[in-house]
């Protein structure tokens, strides 16, 4: 093949000269070029190595549909592999290099896997499982392990970078009336015609001009189609594609931003996802021309006709001296006479007979002749042809290039995405769109219209279906009828040539062969979407845009059907592929998710605290001193706490008002413990179940006033059970007279906690009265002021299992209040603690979290019995004990000690019976930690018949993930304090 | 996308709103038997059509809704709130 730049064609800027790189080697290229122009200009015909075989490929079109030259662009974090050349628009030091090739696409030592062809057939991977002759002897996985290393180097296309992508993405959200998706003749015309009738029209584009196919054209000038869109007020959206329809008229969108800019500003994104919610879609999307199967139809200078126009009269790249085009259809025509005026000699094989069509005879066309085997190996040497009825009588035809146009697929995928089936249709041999009750029109030749002037015809029709499904209008309208060429499309979908065996290629990117399709069949796979995945056929990155039809066409041979009982496949997003950095927009990194703080985060760091994320929440995990690791920290924070008053930051609980004469009532429904008797001025721990009797949620709930209630849920289910009081209300027990609101941001808490905690308080309420024993005593409430008339609310409440206090102010005070707590808590030698002495102290006091409430546990598994009321029916009372819920041998909560108290065991860790350390055990660890209190490490978790059966029994921890054994002894769960005294003191 | 036109806010996006489950059940009252609250929570047809549902609106007006949505196309006939007071309301409102 010889390709070349000439003069006078194309609509490139030949005054802006580009200098690019491909394989590390520089070369020119122009303005408005792509860089698979430029290649082709600078004469570079191999581009890249197939997916199996590693043939040399070349590219075989001019956009979306390319499956050849698919290329890397960039180096190091900025490289971006399996990169169409043909879509990639060159910039002045684009750096792109071939790929799935070593050394390079030139000279690749992988392409030994081309007379290796038998092992890698169809269903190659499979097999492997099953031993392919002569490795029998490697039935199972065995041959797969030893195969698996070098198939999933030999296998495969570019590479990612494996570093952190340095660009910036966005999401960005438009609605409209109507978006049309595609600026041919249609679409155009379409969004014309909506804008003149005051539709808000979004008109999105994938290539980088406005035109279409029409950009082929010698003589066309989008500039004033340009003009009069954007006078309409038209919103033109280039370098965009519509990837996805969604319900509801929601269109997904990419926008390339900069990947066409040589140095980007780096205040803008690289892409943009756009989500559109339009009220009506046109689809314009164009048609696919499709290639034809035969031996060796894949050598570097094979392309499609409509390609070679393109490169043409776009870019001014004449892609062959001697060229041969092979048809079926009368597209081919005008292209034939425009390359030959260009200078190259051109042969145009018509599998019909019978046709005439008028030429200036600067080309020759042979009637009822077609392709079967090119000569060459990296690039064409000559194109053995033949009668199309018989495939014998051979003659060879001296050709650096073959062009094939097998005919013309209408892109209905957007439609298909709508699980809108396609139909066939005989006359113009490809699927057509079928018609949809959403509001979806689909337009132009992708409603398989092959003349302008029905193109445009169907576009303002098409928005008169618009403004009719709308309401806005009662007109009628027709689509002109599918087709429009003069003499009838003839099917070839692929030329046999029995004399050897063949490499006809379907799919240029998996290198499917024709072969490959036979024999999916003879090994039972008549279901086309079997047929897909055992050949993977289509399912490249292509998505089978010009091969699938001729897979179709072979399975329906196969099979004695005709194609639409044969079915297609049904398209899915994306229409081309969307990177994953798109689809993440700027959520990566600490933007990922929500960072939720309360309101002392900063005094908290300020003041030592390490953070850990519960939940969004970002909360005090321990506040080491100087060197303390984290053990030393929270051994030292818990002990404090013990010995005399720590203090932590509570906040992330969540916090709902509960108020309205039936507040009383509707805790009593929800809460398995009775809320009936609660007094004004007390708190009660509290537990809510599911409908099916599960443990929901826990935490308490302070009675304010007479209808009035303070709730604190767990920090992980705050949202969860806030929706859960909501729905209750809204939707079972309407008549009740409460509302509820969440009030989490709108109080900052703070636990104070040890023998001296009372002490501290004094020193910071205005009135030190209101916190004796006798006035608040142990579960007391009571509404007060801090120093400095800091309104507060006070429960002495115990996680911790030692006197203790939770304290809420308003948020905004709650920097003023830590000040305060801390500097008397240091009087006392007092600590901030964090999570991780908080878990110490509460499980050294055997309470439960949500490492324990799973979702899985009941109140008898969690050894909470005494909290189910039996004097009333509350939410999950009648479930609670239901079924396998009644069992005996439910794993019920109990403590664990190490039987040698040196050892550690690990949350996780699985317990079993001596001798029988198997499979599941009979229960679990949940929680562990070091206990300062006792001086070893203790543990809470669930294990079958709980403290009933293995009270003071030597059971086994099994650790296999950490490769650890233990021997642990069953005790209670409430380690420390038992029966309360110092809470209560 | 589905876009649930809330009576409160208007039309929002699916991602704004949880899905609840079915509108019809009537849940037994909580004296109620093991087997009247076994055949309200775990019975559940598998409707081909249309179907009412509920949603919460839990990043807008925080409203329990009942939508009538196709399990086939998506489509949705009405929406409107679960309460039957704030159902009155907006009937009076419309």
């Amino acid at each position: 093949m010889k390709t070349r730049r000439i003069d006078n064609y194309g609509k490139i800027n030949r005054d802006k000269i580009l200098s690019f790189s491909w394989d590390k080697k520089n070369y020119k290229g122009f303005e408005g070029d792509t860089l698979a122009s430029a290649l082709l200009a600078n004469n570079i015909g191999i581009v890249g190595r197939s997916f199996k075989y590693h043939r040399p490929r070349g590219i075989f079109s001019s956009g979306v549909e390319e499956s050849g030259a698919l290329v890397t662009i960039g180096s190091k974090d900025r490289r971006d592999p399996n990169v169409r050349a043909t879509t990639q628009e060159l910039y002045n030091g684009l750096e792109a290099s071939g790929q799935n090739a070593f050394p390079n696409v030139n000279f690749d030592l992988a392409g030994i896997n081309n007379y290796l062809g038998r092992f890698f057939a169809a269903g190659f991977y499979y097999k492997t499982f099953m031993g392919i002759p002569p490795f029998e002897w490697g039935r199972g996985t065995a041959i797969w392990m030893f195969f698996e290393k070098f198939i999933r180097k030999a296998a495969g296309m570019g590479s990612a970078s494996g570093l952190p992508d340095p660009d910036t993405y966005e999401h960005a959200h438009d609605f409209c009336d109507l978006i049309v998706v595609g600026s041919g003749p249609a679409g155009v015309a379409a969004a014309i015609e909506a804008a003149e009738k005051k539709l808000d029209v979004i008109l999105v584009e994938q290539d980088s001009l406005i035109g279409g196919n029409q950009l082929a054209e010698n003589d066309f000038d989008n500039s004033q189609i340009k003009n009069q869109l954007e006078n309409l007020g038209i919103k033109i959206m280039t370098r965009t594609t519509a990837f996805g329809l969604y319900d509801n008229c929601v269109v997904g969108l990419l926008e390339r931003v900069t990947d066409h800019i040589s140095e980007p500003n780096v205040n803008i994104p690289r892409q943009r996802f756009w989500t559109i919610r339009a009220k009506h879609i046109i689809v314009g999307a164009g048609a696919i021309e499709r290639h034809i199967a035969f031996n060796n139809n894949d050598i570097p200078g094979v392309m499609t006709v409509n390609a070679s126009k393109h490169y043409l009269n776009r870019y001014g790249v004449l892609t062959g001296k001697r060229i041969v085009i092979a048809t079926n259809n009368d597209s081919v025509y005008e292209t034939a006479h425009q390359l030959s005026e260009a200078g190259a000699n051109v042969t145009v094989l018509d599998s019909r007979t019978n046709f005439e069509i008028e030429t200036n005879k600067s080309f020759e066309i042979r009637k009822g002749y077609v392709p079967y085997n090119i000569n060459g190996s990296k690039k064409i040497d000559s194109l053995d042809i033949s009668k199309s009825e018989i495939i014998n009588k051979s003659e060879t035809i001296n050709c650096d290039q073959v062009l094939l146009s097998g005919g013309w697929s209408p892109a209905v995928h957007l439609l298909s995405h709508r699980g809108v089936k396609p139909k066939w249709d005989y006359n113009n041999a490809c699927f057509l769109p079928s018609d949809t009750n959403e509001n979806i029109t689909m337009v132009g030749s992708s409603r398989g219209l092959w003349n302008k002037n029905d193109c445009i015809a169907s576009g303002i029709a098409g928005t008169t279906d618009a403004l009719n499904r709308l309401g806005i209008s009662k007109t009628n309208y027709f689509f002109p009828k599918p087709g429009g060429w003069k003499y009838p499309i003839q099917p070839l979908y692929e030329v046999k040539y029995k004399k050897s065996r063949s490499k006809s290629f379907v799919d240029y990117q998996h290198d499917v062969t024709t072969d490959d399709v036979r024999l999916a069949h003879r090994e039972g796979f008549i279901s086309v979407e079997h047929l897909k995945r055992y050949t993977t056929l289509g399912m490249a990155n292509d998505q089978g845009k010009m091969g699938n039809i001729i897979g179709l066409s072979l399975m329906a041979e196969l099979l004695n059907k005709e194609i639409p009982e044969v079915g297609t496949t049904v398209f899915r997003p994306p229409y081309t592929p969307v990177s994953i950095g798109a689809l993440s927009g700027r959520n990566v990194g600490k933007h990922f998710r929500p960072l939720r703080v309360t309101p002392m985060h900063q005094w908290n760091i300020d003041h030592g605290a390490k953070m850990i994320e519960v939940g969004l929440y970002q909360r005090p995990w321990y506040y080491p001193k100087e060197n303390e690791t984290l053990s030393d920290s929270y051994i030292r924070e818990a002990s404090t706490v013990r010995k005399t008053v720590g203090i932590c930051d509570v906040t992330s609980l969540g916090k709902i008002a509960v108020q309205g004469p039936d507040s009383t009532e509707f805790l009593n429904r929800i809460y398995s413990n009775g809320f009936s008797k609660l007094q004004v001025g007390k708190a009660r721990y509290g537990i809510m179940l599911r409908d099916d009797g599960i443990v929901m949620d826990d935490g308490t709930s302070w009675r304010l006033a007479e209808n009035e209630y303070f709730m604190t849920t767990s920090t992980g289910e705050a949202a969860k059970v806030m929706s859960w009081l909501e729905e209750l209300l809204q939707t079972r027990w309407t008549n009740l007279n409460v509302n509820v609101t969440s009030v989490s941001e709108q109080w900052a808490g703070v636990s104070v906690a040890g023998p001296k905690s009372r002490e501290v308080l004094n020193n910071c309420v205005d009135d030190s009265l209101v916190i004796t024993n006798n006035n608040l005593p142990f579960m007391g409430v009571t509404s007060t002021f801090l120093k400095g008339n800091i309104s507060c609310r006070i429960a002495r409440i115990s996680f911790s299992g030692e006197l203790a206090f939770e304290v809420y102010v308003k948020s905004d005070f709650a920097n003023t209040m830590m000040d305060l707590l801390w500097e008397n808590a240091k009087k006392y030698d007092g600590c901030l603690y964090g999570l991780e002495a908080l878990g110490a102290l509460r499980v050294e006091k055997g309470h439960v979290t949500a490492a324990e409430l799973d979702g899985r546990v009941t109140i008898d598994d969690a050894g909470l019995s005494k909290m189910a009321s039996t004097k009333k029916s509350y939410i999950g009372s009648a479930m609670r004990k239901r079924g396998v819920l009644k069992n005996n041998d439910r794993e019920i909560l109990v403590g664990f000690f190490p039987t040698n108290l040196k050892e550690t065991f690990n949350a996780g860790t699985i317990v079993c019976e001596k001798n029988n350390i198997k499979g599941q055990g009979i229960g679990r660890i949940t929680s562990v930690t070091y206990s300062p209190e006792l001086g070893h490490w203790i543990g809470i978790g669930f294990v079958k018949g709980g403290l009933d059966k293995w009270k003071d029994t030597t059971l086994v921890g099994a650790d296999p993930v950490r490769n650890k054994q233990m021997n642990l002894k069953v005790v209670s769960p409430h380690m420390i304090d038992p029966k309360g005294e110092r809470m209560y003191a | 996308m589905i876009r649930i036109n809330c009576p409160y806010c208007g039309e929002r996006d699916h991602s704004e709103f949880s899905y609840g489950g079915d509108a019809t059940i009537n849940y037994p009252s909580l004296d109620a038997s093991e087997k009247e609250w076994t055949e309200a929570i775990f019975f559940r047809k598998n409707i081909k059509g249309f179907q009412f549902e509920t949603w919460h609106h839990s990043n807008g007006c925080r409203m329990w809704l009942v939508v009538e949505r196709s399990t086939v196309t998506h489509e949705i006939k009405s929406v409107k709130p679960c309460h039957p007071n704030l159902q009155k309301v907006v009937e009076n409102n419309k």
